[in-house]
């Protein structure tokens, strides 16, 4: 150990507190100056801590999943009543779809109703986005030997996509929703009160055209309308939401952000089909 | 109650230990236990999951209580380490933390005989005004380093939690003190 004399050490122990200050004071001045330095400083300290940090970690973990159990636990007795009471309600419910079913069968019988045939579809995966004439189409791949026409209906896994706009041997466009072109006559399936919905190129299409006296309301289910002989009626399409300035828009059940199947439906319908194509659609390949 | 152990000057005439290397090596370790022990102490309050005022509101006992009782374990130098330390724990700017604790550690040191002498309940009341003093530069400094009012919250929470870990800190870091004392007071 270095020896120093009594006095020398003194003046030091006094002094240390300042000159600590003051180094204090420089390092900040240093923090503000040079960022990068102080960051990979931080990253250094962080990486050398990064092994002690994992390790205490995983006893810290432990105790919270048996706290979380023992939590789960307690409440193990009311979770369990009002399972019961829920699944009571729902036999309830069950029995009465049951009843309402065979209700419905009969009454069909008595009409003569003839149920519609399931529609066929091909499904066919998106390979682009965007293109062509439209801001908001997808182009489709599919097989050569398809049975694809103009005005077929797209669907994904949730909802109403589109609807096919232009065939070629390999692949098809889809207009979808949002663009600004497509208008979609929908029923609002609360009031039952018929409306377009029309895209503005943005996330949501907008709803227009519904009849005077009726107001559609924030959250209600809409489902397209076979009104025009386009589409069929009652696929789902989204709910209405109003938007901050107050206008009414549809929030779509399909992701048309992130598509990348489709199902492309023959629902064997002539209705309008884009302009190009007024005169007469070709009729169906193959007929049941 | 007197928490605070007590300062008895050594009996004089005593003959002056023999310096072999095993008595050097534990009197360093003796020297080095309040850093070490803080800065750990510190680590592992910092955890990416705990609370972002718990590694503060930790040192501030810790560094207040070894300047009051054992100077010699918590120098300047050894403040500015933790402070350093504890400014690149948590993200605050470089140099907040050094300048707060090095302000406590000051104060404690300028009040220490008189500390020492004092009953629990006042030291813990001097601790958290001057704990109150450290937050309060912490903020400021902060303010004037990112040039903006940082929140209240944080602040009143640390200020909470180190007056409320003095007193646990306090007892275990005594029977720690009063340990090394009975150490160093062996023949």
């Amino acid at each position: 150990m270095i020896r120093l004399s009594i006095p020398l050490r003194q003046v030091l122990a006094r002094l240390s507190l300042p000159i600590m200050i003051a180094f204090a004071f420089g390092v900040m001045l240093l923090g503000k100056a040079d960022t990068l330095l102080v960051e990979r400083m931080r990253s250094t300290l962080s990486d050398a801590l990064a092994p002690i940090y994992a390790a205490i970690s995983q006893p810290v973990n432990a105790v919270e999943e048996a706290v979380a159990e023992i939590r789960g636990l307690a409440t193990l007795r009311s979770d369990n009543a009002r399972l019961r009471e829920e699944n009571e309600r729902l036999r309830r419910w069950h029995a009465a779809a049951l009843g309402l079913e065979s209700e419905n069968a009969l009454l069909r019988r008595q009409l003569g109703f003839m149920p519609e045939g399931a529609p066929n579809f091909h499904a066919a995966r998106v390979v682009a986005d965007g293109g062509g004439t439209y801001a908001r189409a997808v182009l489709l791949s599919i097989p050569p030997q398809h049975g694809i026409r103009k005005g077929q209906v797209a669907l994904d896994e949730r909802g109403f996509v589109g609807r096919v706009t232009e065939v070629g041997s390999r692949s098809a466009r889809v207009l979808l929703a949002t663009d600004m072109n497509s208008r979609v006559p929908v029923t609002l399936e609360g009031s039952r009160a018929r409306a377009v919905m029309a895209g503005t190129n943005g996330a949501r299409p907008r709803l227009a055209h519904w009849p005077e006296g009726v107001i559609p309301q924030e959250g209600e289910r809409v489902v397209t309308s076979a009104q025009a002989n386009a589409f069929p009626a009652g696929l789902p399409v989204g709910v209405v939401r109003r938007n901050a300035q107050g206008s009414l828009e549809v929030e779509l059940f399909a992701r048309l952000d992130h598509l990348e199947m489709v199902r492309l439906f023959d629902f064997g319908l002539s209705g309008i089909l884009p302009p190009e194509a007024v005169a007469r659609p070709e009729p169906r390949a193959s007929r049941r | 109650m007197s928490l605070a152990p007590k300062l008895r000057a050594p009996p004089p005439g005593r003959p002056e230990p023999p310096q072999d290397l095993p008595r050097r090596l534990e009197a360093l370790l003796r020297l080095a236990f309040p850093l070490v022990s803080t800065a750990l102490v510190l680590i592992l309050s910092a955890t990416p999951s705990g609370l972002p005022a718990l590694a503060f509101a930790l040192a501030m006992p810790s560094i207040a209580f070894w300047t009051v009782f054992r100077p010699a374990g918590m120098a300047p130098p050894m403040v500015f380490v933790l402070g350093l330390l504890l400014d690149f724990l948590t993200m605050a700017p470089l140099g907040v933390h050094i300048i707060a604790l090095l302000a406590l550690h000051g104060a404690a040191m300028r009040l220490r005989f008189w500390l020492a002498r004092q009953g629990f309940i006042v030291v813990w009341l001097c601790f958290c005004v001057g704990a109150l003093g450290a937050t309060l530069l912490t903020w400021g400094f902060t303010a004037l380093l990112l040039l903006s009012l940082p929140p209240w919250p944080p602040i009143f929470h640390t200020l909470l939690l180190a007056t409320g870990f003095y007193p646990p800190i306090a007892i275990l870091l005594s029977r720690a003190h009063e340990a090394m004392r009975r150490a160093e007071n062996a023949p």
